[in-house]
């Protein structure tokens, strides 16, 4: 931990880690404990504004906010980390081998990545998931599916690039093992980029979900997410309930600026 | 470097903008409302929200959906029309004679009733609109009565329906066979009637414009010209309200209408619909009527009301809205009175004891269904019940629960094609094409079919409320309520009228 801040020992980086820090804090407890359960329907504190009873107010079925808000972030974000698993994994490995091998393979993924990036990303997701239907497992294989290109891309030229270096050629004279050779002798010297586009994709991630339930194609009704409860919030911004929206807005805004700024500030040391 | 800081904050920030700008914009303009609604008062017209496209045909026999038939009453009529206290009032008719033992019933015509298109109405159209009527009607509780007329023919103006046996609701049907030229082809695309409107134009997933029939018999209608704008999202027309492009909007709840500018006034009126949790029989858990009792026991009615409408809202207990005074049954609406223990006990009873999984499907445009699923919901699993909200679009509502039986629960709500039982019966009887929630109750079929068939008008109606008791007693579905609902109207609007049916009157609104 102290390597990293040595390593990264800029603005961004610090601000960014005591925000995503404390948001994921929160996150974590808000799936162990919440101050109301979340679900639970109150006739009595329907549309509350903050009080000290409810931290950050009622909506409009009189669940309490503040509860929904950290586990919605909570679902957000295990969604996120599932899409940026799925989509660096199978981008890594994508990239790893087109990068290193090159050759035919190369020309017919890339291809492919070309053509899934050429599409708008979000146009792609919305499309799929209108025909898959809503449902977190949906959105998770669908987002991670979207994310793969920009990984495998991102890889693929590091890959090629390093490929190239003497220690590469060193080793392959020496007789190692290719697939030792991909993991341990490459793989390593590709994380100051690697890890900065993992932190960016989630960025990206928190922002597709929710704007996927946003658009009513994420998470289905009875589920929460920060989406969705954005989504659900608009009704009511107009009607003396605008405090829903700007809780639930300023929950994307500091996950995101989180991660963002820790990926800048990896970014930033080369 | 710093740029790219200052540029991702920005970015961050604009996060907060995904709130205010998610519907469709306003294709008006919202900021020009004001001299919006100003020119359109000057030349006497409004502009209506209306919360779905209507049916892909408009012809007077093919109006599938209740928003498409609310909208085309302005268009079309009938031989006797109804009027918003439930009676039925002489139209295209003048006045009707029944001989004695209700079997023959002959129609005076309204002479020199002119059509939209210039054509004037003859007995030949009458007759032949029944004919078409009966044979094509999406309808097909009218179709079914219309089979009962064995002779139709004309006889010195007067047009004489001879049935096969007697009917006393006949009149109800005969004011929801529209009236159509025998000669015109182009029904589905270009309707054309004999209403206090004639219909314009219309746009797919857009708009429908009327306008006002100078030729009409009757009283002309006060406003020159109607364009309903369609909006599919809620919100959508919640701003176009606002930002003054609307003059008028229906069926709203109370949020909706809560916080609304003094240039409305708000009306509060009753939909006129069945709201209730249907449940679909054909799904395993849902066969047993033991199950569906528990439901019916999970289900606190009143808190959902308190909940989603402020506690506004008429409890219904069976297939029948208070407006149909005579048939409503007050002692079934707390049939099943909240009590969760009873509920988990008849659940365990029915070997379900750990619950099971229910999908509640809801039409994504109508708020109120969304959230009264959404109450349900958190009701049901207060037994132990998996209870889930999926929403989906209205179309694929239509295509997939309602035609295709593809649900295990749904909250909607249906309407009454015509003021008699048989319109909110009709639907439950084994072997028609309407019975979503595939109920088979022989003692409901057989009370339905004594019914219609009972000439007696108090029999007549003690046998539909024990049909409608029935559907109470074999906890069919989990009736709900009849939803209380709210029109938004410019305040220099008047003359709004509330029908006992699914109807918006426009013909007496007057700036």
């Amino acid at each position: 931990m102290k390597k990293l801040f040595e390593k990264h020992n800029n603005w961004f980086f610090k601000t960014g880690f005591v925000i995503t820090v404390f948001m994921v804090t929160l996150v974590v407890i808000g799936q162990i404990w919440t101050p109301y359960d979340p679900a639970a329907m109150d006739a009595a504190a329907k549309a509350q504004g903050p009080s000290l009873a409810h931290f950050m107010g009622t909506d409009n079925f009189g669940r309490d906010l503040f509860s929904r808000v950290l586990e919605g972030a909570g679902a957000t974000l295990i969604i996120a980390f599932f899409v940026v698993l799925l989509g660096a994994g199978l981008g890594t490995l994508i990239g790893a081998l087109t990068g290193y091998f090159g050759g035919v393979v190369d020309e017919v993924l890339m291809r492919i990545c070309d053509a899934l990036t050429a599409f708008p990303s979000v146009l792609l997701a919305l499309i799929i998931l209108a025909i898959l239907g809503p449902g977190r497992l949906n959105v998770i294989g669908v987002l991670g599916l979207v994310f793969i290109p920009s990984f495998a891309r991102i890889v693929r030229t590091e890959f090629a690039r390093i490929k190239k270096l003497n220690y590469v050629s060193l080793a392959k004279l020496q007789g190692v093992p290719t697939g030792r050779i991909l993991l341990r002798h490459i793989l390593p010297n590709i994380m100051p980029v690697l890890l900065p586009a993992i932190s960016i994709g989630f960025n990206n991630a928190v922002l597709a979900e929710a704007s996927m339930s946003f658009l009513g194609v994420g998470v289905s009704a009875s589920e929460v997410s920060l989406g969705r409860m954005l989504s659900d919030s608009q009704n009511y911004i107009l009607r003396g309930l605008p405090w829903y929206a700007i809780f639930v807005g300023l929950t994307i805004v500091l996950l995101i600026l989180g991660f963002s700024l820790l990926g800048e500030g990896m970014r930033q040391e080369e | 470097m710093k740029k790219r800081g200052i540029a991702l904050l920005l970015t961050a920030l604009m996060l907060l903008g995904l709130t205010a700008c998610g519907g469709q914009k306003d294709p008006t303009g919202g900021t020009k409302a004001p001299t919006g609604a100003d020119a359109r008062k000057a030349a006497n017209e409004i502009n209506v929200g209306i919360a779905q496209d209507l049916s892909s045909s408009l012809g007077p026999y093919q109006l599938a959906t209740a928003g498409t038939r609310e909208v085309m009453f302005n268009v079309f009529e009938g031989l006797y029309k109804v009027d918003p206290s439930g009676d039925f009032k002489p139209a295209l008719a003048t006045d009707h004679t029944v001989s004695a033992d209700g079997l023959v019933y002959s129609f005076t015509i309204r002479e020199g009733v002119k059509y939209h298109n210039g054509a004037v109405m003859t007995a030949q159209d009458v007759i032949h609109s029944f004919k078409t009527c009966a044979e094509s009607s999406v309808d097909s509780s009218i179709k079914k009565i219309l089979a009962n007329v064995k002779d139709l023919k004309e006889e010195s103006g007067k047009v004489v329906m001879t049935l096969e046996k007697p009917d006393s609701d006949f009149l109800a049907y005969v004011s929801s066979v529209y009236i159509s030229p025998a000669a015109y082809t182009e029904q589905d695309t270009k309707p054309v009637g004999t209403g206090p409107f004639k219909f314009v134009s219309r746009t797919v997933q857009d708009s429908v414009v009327l306008e006002r029939s100078d030729a009409y018999w009757g009283e002309k209608a006060g406003l020159n010209r109607i364009t309903f704008k369609i909006f599919e999202n809620i919100t959508a027309m919640m701003t176009a309200l606002e930002a003054g492009s609307l003059d008028l909007a229906c069926h709203l709840d109370t949020t909706q209408v809560k916080g609304l500018s003094k240039e409305y006034n708000v009306l509060e009126g009753s939909m006129n619909l069945v709201q209730a949790l249907y449940l679909n029989h054909e799904y395993a858990p849902l066969k047993d009527i033991r199950v569906r009792q528990a439901l019916n026991y999970a289900v606190d009615v009143d808190a959902m009301l308190k909940l989603t409408a402020e506690g506004h809202g008429h409890k219904l207990g069976t297939s029948i809205y208070p407006a149909f005074k005579k048939y409503f049954d007050e002692s079934l609406v707390d049939a099943y009175p909240y009590n969760p223990e009873k509920a988990k006990s008849l659940l365990a009873e029915a070997g379900y004891a750990n619950g099971f999984k229910l999908t509640i499907t809801v039409p994504s445009n109508y708020t109120p269904h969304v959230n009264t699923g959404m109450v349900l919901a958190e009701q049901l699993k207060a037994v132990g019940i998996e209870a889930g909200v999926q929403e989906v679009e209205w179309n694929t509502w239509l295509t997939d629960v309602y035609q295709g039986h593809k649900f295990e629960a749904t909250v909607c709500g249906f309407d009454a094609s015509t003021l008699t039982a048989n319109a909110l019966l009709g639907r439950y009887e084994s072997t028609s094409s309407k019975n979503m929630c595939s109920y088979k109750g022989t003692q409901f079929d057989a009370f339905l079919k004594e019914a219609l068939a009972t000439t007696d008008d108090s029999r007549r109606t003690e046998l539909f409320k024990s049909a409608a008791k029935c559907l109470s007693d074999d906890a069919v579905n989990v009736y709900l309520q009849d939803l209380a609902e709210y029109v938004a109207i410019r305040s220099t609007l008047k003359g709004f009228t509330f029908y006992p049916l699914y109807v918006l009157d426009l013909s007496k609104v007057t700036y």
